[in-house]
C-alpha cells in the first residue's frame, strides 16, 4: 500500500546492520574455535586450517566436561522447580484477592533489580557456615530467588489474560479447584510457562557470578565459571581457541531450546475460548 | 431432574449494596423459567447463586429437596450455558463435549464416546468433533457449549444469556433449537435473558425482576395481560405499552384523545380529581375505517394527527404526538430510563393494519380498545384494573399445560 521503495530499502539496510552487529562476534567465536594452534594469531577471519582440535580438547578435559555436567543438572532442577512454583504463585496472585497482594508483587519486582554481586559475599559467608558451600543446592537456591519473581511476574500477566468462565465452567462441569487449574488454566497459560521456562533456564545457563563465588572444586561448578579456569593444550600458550570451542558448545543448547520452543510461545492461543 | 425452590434468597456485596432482595421463587420439576429485566436487575446474580458461583448471603437455596447454599458448584449436578459460551479452546470439540464426563471418574471411555455421539447427533455437531473451537462459527460454539450442558444427566440446564452473541438470524433458529431441546429432554431449566422476544417464546413461566426485588411470577400471557404494576406491563412487550396521563373527574377518566367511564374494577380504588396513569398496548389500536362494525362497538374513537407511520409488511405503527403536563411528562422519563428505553417523547404509539393507507402529517381516525386498558398509581406503580380471576385462570392453564408435557 504505497510502501515507497526507499523506505524499503531503508528498512532493509537497517535490518542487515543490526543482524550483523549481533551476529559478527558469534561467528568469530565460532571461527575461533576451529583454528589449529598457533593460527590464532593469522590475522583473517577464517582459520587457514579447520581443525576439530580444540573440540577435542575441551571434551578431554575433566574441568569442562563435569562443568557441563553441573550447568546442565542445576539449571533443569532450578527451572523446573522455579516454573512450579512460579506457577501456583501467579495463579494466587492473579485470581485471589488477599491482604497484601500488591505488596508480593512490588517486593518481586524489587528482587529482580537487586544487584547480584550485592548478596554474593554475604551468601558466601553464610554457605561455609552453613556447609552449603561448593554444593548444587547452594547454588539452586539463589537461582531460585532470582528467577522465582520473574516467572512469577511473567505467569500472573498471562493467567489474567485468561477468561474468568473458563475455570467456572470447569467447576460447573464438575471439577475441583485444582482439576480446573491443572485441565483448563494451565494448558491455556503453556505459552507463559513455556516463556518463563526459558527465562529462567538462560538465566541460570549464562550464571557467572554465583558460579565463581560459590564454588572452589568441581563438584558443583557451572560451564561460565569453569571457562576461567581454562588452560591451554600447553602451559604457554593462551586458552583461546578452546574457550572458543567451549563457548560454542555451550550455546548449542540454548539456541537448541528457543527453535525448540518458538512455536510454543505464541500468543493468542485462547482464540475462540470466548466469542472474539 | 429436580425442581429448585429460592426461600427469601439475599445477595449483598460487600460495599452493602443488594443485587438481589428477598426473592421467593419456586421453580417445578421439568419447567422453564425465564429470568428476565433490564440490566442491573439482578437476574444473572440469581442465575449465579443457582450455581454457586455466587455466595447466598442469606436465604435458602433448594434443589431436588437438599439445601445446597454450602454445596461447591461441582456438587451441584447442574449445567450452565455461559454468554460467551466459555469453551476450552486447548480441546476438540469432542473433548469439549466430554470433559464433564471425563471428571467422573466412573465413565468408562466407551460410555463418554456414545454419549458425546448422542448429544453431536442431537445438535448436528458430527462433522465438526475434530476441530478445534477457534475454527468455528458462533453459531456452531453456541452449540458445543449446549452439548457440553447436556452431556451429562443433570439436574437443571441454566443459561446466562446465551444467544445475545449472534446474529438476528440464528438467534431464532437456536431459540426455537433450545425450546426443542429442553421439551425433549424434560430438564429443568432456568434461562436468564433481557430479549423480550426469549422471554415470551421460551418460557413456561417467566419472572421479571427489578432492582433485585422480584415483581411477577406468571406465564408469559399473564404478563401481557395482568401485569402486576406498571413497571412489568412497560418491560413485557415490544413496542412497549404506551403510558398516558389519565385524570380523574366525576366518575369520567379524562385521556389526551379520549374520554371514558371509569372502568369498573378501579371504581372505589380512586378519588375525584386523581391523576393515574394509564396503560393501552400499541394493538389495542386500530384505524378506525378498517374496522370491523362489531368490535367498534366495544371501543372508543378519536381523531390525531399523525407524525410518523413505519411499515413493516404485516404490521404498521403509527406515532401520534400529545401534549402532557410537566409532572405527567416527568413521570413517563423516570419510567422510561429505568426500562432501559429512551422514549421520552411523549406520543402515543398504534399499531394499525398493513392495508392502512394513513398519510404522515395528517389527520386519521383512530379505535381504542378502552376494554383491554390498564390504570396504573402512579405513586406506587399498582394496577389498579388487575382482572385477580382472569389472572388464575390463565396461571391454572399454564399449570395444566406444564403437567400434561411433563407427565
Amino acid at each position: 500500500m504505497g510502501t515507497s521503495r526507499r523506505t524499503q530499502v531503508f528498512w532493509i539496510a537497517g535490518a542487515i546492520l543490526i543482524i550483523a552487529y549481533a551476529i559478527v562476534p558469534v561467528l568469530w567465536i565460532v571461527s575461533l574455535s576451529f583454528k589449529e594452534g598457533d593460527d590464532i594469531t593469522n590475522n583473517a577471519f577464517l582459520p587457514t586450517v579447520w581443525s576439530w582440535e580444540n573440540y577435542r580438547t575441551v571434551f578431554a578435559s575433566d574441568l569442562f566436561t563435569t562443568a557441563l555436567r553441573n550447568s546442565v543438572g542445576m539449571a533443569l532442577i532450578a527451572t523446573t522447580i522455579s516454573v512450579v512454583l512460579a506457577t501456583l504463585a501467579a495463579y494466587a496472585v492473579s485470581r485471589l484477592n488477599f491482604p497484601g497482594k500488591r505488596l508480593v508483587l512490588g517486593v518481586a519486582l524489587a528482587i529482580t533489580v537487586f544487584p547480584v554481586i550485592a548478596i554474593a559475599t554475604p551468601l558466601f559467608n553464610l554457605w561455609r557456615t552453613l556447609g552449603l558451600y561448593d554444593t548444587w543446592l547452594g547454588l539452586i537456591i539463589p537461582y531460585l530467588s532470582y528467577s522465582l519473581p520473574l516467572s512469577v511476574y511473567v505467569l500472573a500477566a498471562f493467567f489474567r489474560e485468561i477468561p474468568w468462565e473458563m475455570e467456572q465452567a470447569a467447576q460447573v462441569d464438575g471439577a475441583t479447584s485444582w482439576q480446573a487449574f491443572r485441565r483448563v488454566i494451565v494448558p491455556l497459560a503453556a505459552p507463559g510457562v513455556f516463556t518463563a521456562a526459558i527465562l529462567t533456564f538462560f538465566a541460570v545457563w549464562n550464571d557467572f557470578v554465583f558460579g565463581i563465588t560459590l564454588t572452589s572444586s568441581e563438584a558443583a561448578r557451572p560451564v561460565p565459571a569453569a571457562l576461567a579456569f581454562f588452560q591451554g593444550a600447553s602451559q604457554f600458550s593462551q586458552p583461546t581457541a578452546p574457550i572458543a570451542a567451549a563457548a560454542v558448545v555451550v550455546t548449542i543448547p540454548v539456541v537448541i531450546l528457543v527453535l525448540l520452543f518458538q512455536r510454543k510461545i505464541v500468543a493468542g492461543l485462547t482464540n475462540g475460548a470466548v466469542k472474539g | 431432574m429436580a425442581a429448585i425452590e429460592m426461600r427469601n434468597i439475599v445477595k449483598e456485596y460487600g460495599d452493602g449494596f443488594k443485587a438481589v432482595n428477598d426473592v421467593s421463587l419456586d421453580i417445578a420439576d421439568g419447567e422453564f423459567m425465564i429470568l428476565v429485566g433490564p440490566s442491573g436487575c439482578g437476574k444473572s446474580t440469581l442465575l449465579r447463586m443457582i450455581v454457586g458461583l455466587e455466595d447466598i448471603t442469606a436465604g435458602d437455596m433448594v434443589i431436588g429437596g437438599d439445601r445446597v447454599n454450602d454445596k461447591a458448584p461441582r456438587d451441584r449436578n447442574l449445567s450452565m450455558v455461559f454468554q460467551n459460551y466459555a469453551l476450552y479452546p486447548h480441546l476438540t470439540v469432542f473433548e469439549n463435549i466430554a470433559f464433564p464426563l471425563r471428571l467422573q471418574k466412573s465413565i468408562s471411555e466407551e460410555e463418554v464416546r456414545r454419549r458425546v455421539q448422542a448429544a453431536a447427533d442431537m445438535l448436528e455437531l458430527n462433522e465438526h468433533l475434530d476441530r478445534k473451537p477457534a475454527n468455528l462459527s458462533g453459531g456452531q460454539r453456541q452449540r458445543v457449549a449446549m452439548g457440553r450442558a447436556i452431556v451429562r444427566e443433570v439436574n437443571a440446564f441454566l443459561f446466562d444469556e446465551p444467544l445475545s452473541n449472534l446474529d438476528a438470524k440464528l438467534r431464532g433458529q437456536m431459540r426455537t433449537e433450545i425450546s426443542r431441546m429442553q421439551r425433549r429432554l424434560g430438564t429443568t431449566t432456568v434461562y436468564v435473558t433481557h430479549d423480550q422476544t426469549e422471554a415470551m417464546t421460551l418460557g413456561d413461566r417467566v419472572a421479571v425482576l427489578r432492582r433485585g426485588f422480584l415483581q411477577q411470577v406468571a406465564s408469559p400471557r399473564e404478563l401481557y395481560e395482568q401485569p402486576v404494576n406498571m413497571f412489568v406491563a412497560g418491560f413485557i412487550g415490544s413496542p412497549p405499552m404506551n403510558f398516558l396521563p389519565a385524570l380523574v373527574s366525576g366518575g369520567r377518566l379524562r385521556l389526551p384523545f379520549l374520554e371514558i367511564d371509569v372502568p369498573e374494577k378501579a371504581a372505589g380504588k380512586v378519588t375525584d380529581g386523581q391523576l393515574l396513569i394509564a396503560g393501552l398496548r400499541p394493538d389495542h389500536f386500530d384505524d378506525a375505517r378498517l374496522l370491523d362494525p362489531a368490535r367498534r362497538e366495544r371501543g372508543a374513537t378519536f381523531r390525531a394527527r399523525v407524525d410518523v407511520t413505519e411499515w413493516l409488511g404485516d404490521a404498521q405503527y403509527a406515532y401520534l404526538p400529545f401534549d402532557a403536563g410537566d409532572e405527567v411528562t416527568k413521570q413517563l422519563a423516570d419510567l422510561a430510563a429505568e426500562l432501559d428505553s429512551e422514549a421520552l417523547r411523549t406520543q402515543l404509539v398504534v399499531k394499525i393494519d398493513a392495508m392502512s393507507r394513513m398519510r404522515e402529517n395528517h389527520e386519521g381516525e383512530f379505535w381504542a380498545d378502552t376494554r383491554r386498558m390498564h390504570l396504573f398509581d402512579p405513586r406506587t406503580g399498582e394496577n389498579l384494573t388487575r382482572d385477580e380471576a382472569a389472572a388464575a385462570e390463565l396461571a391454572q392453564l399454564e399449570q395444566e399445560r406444564l403437567q400434561e408435557r411433563t407427565g
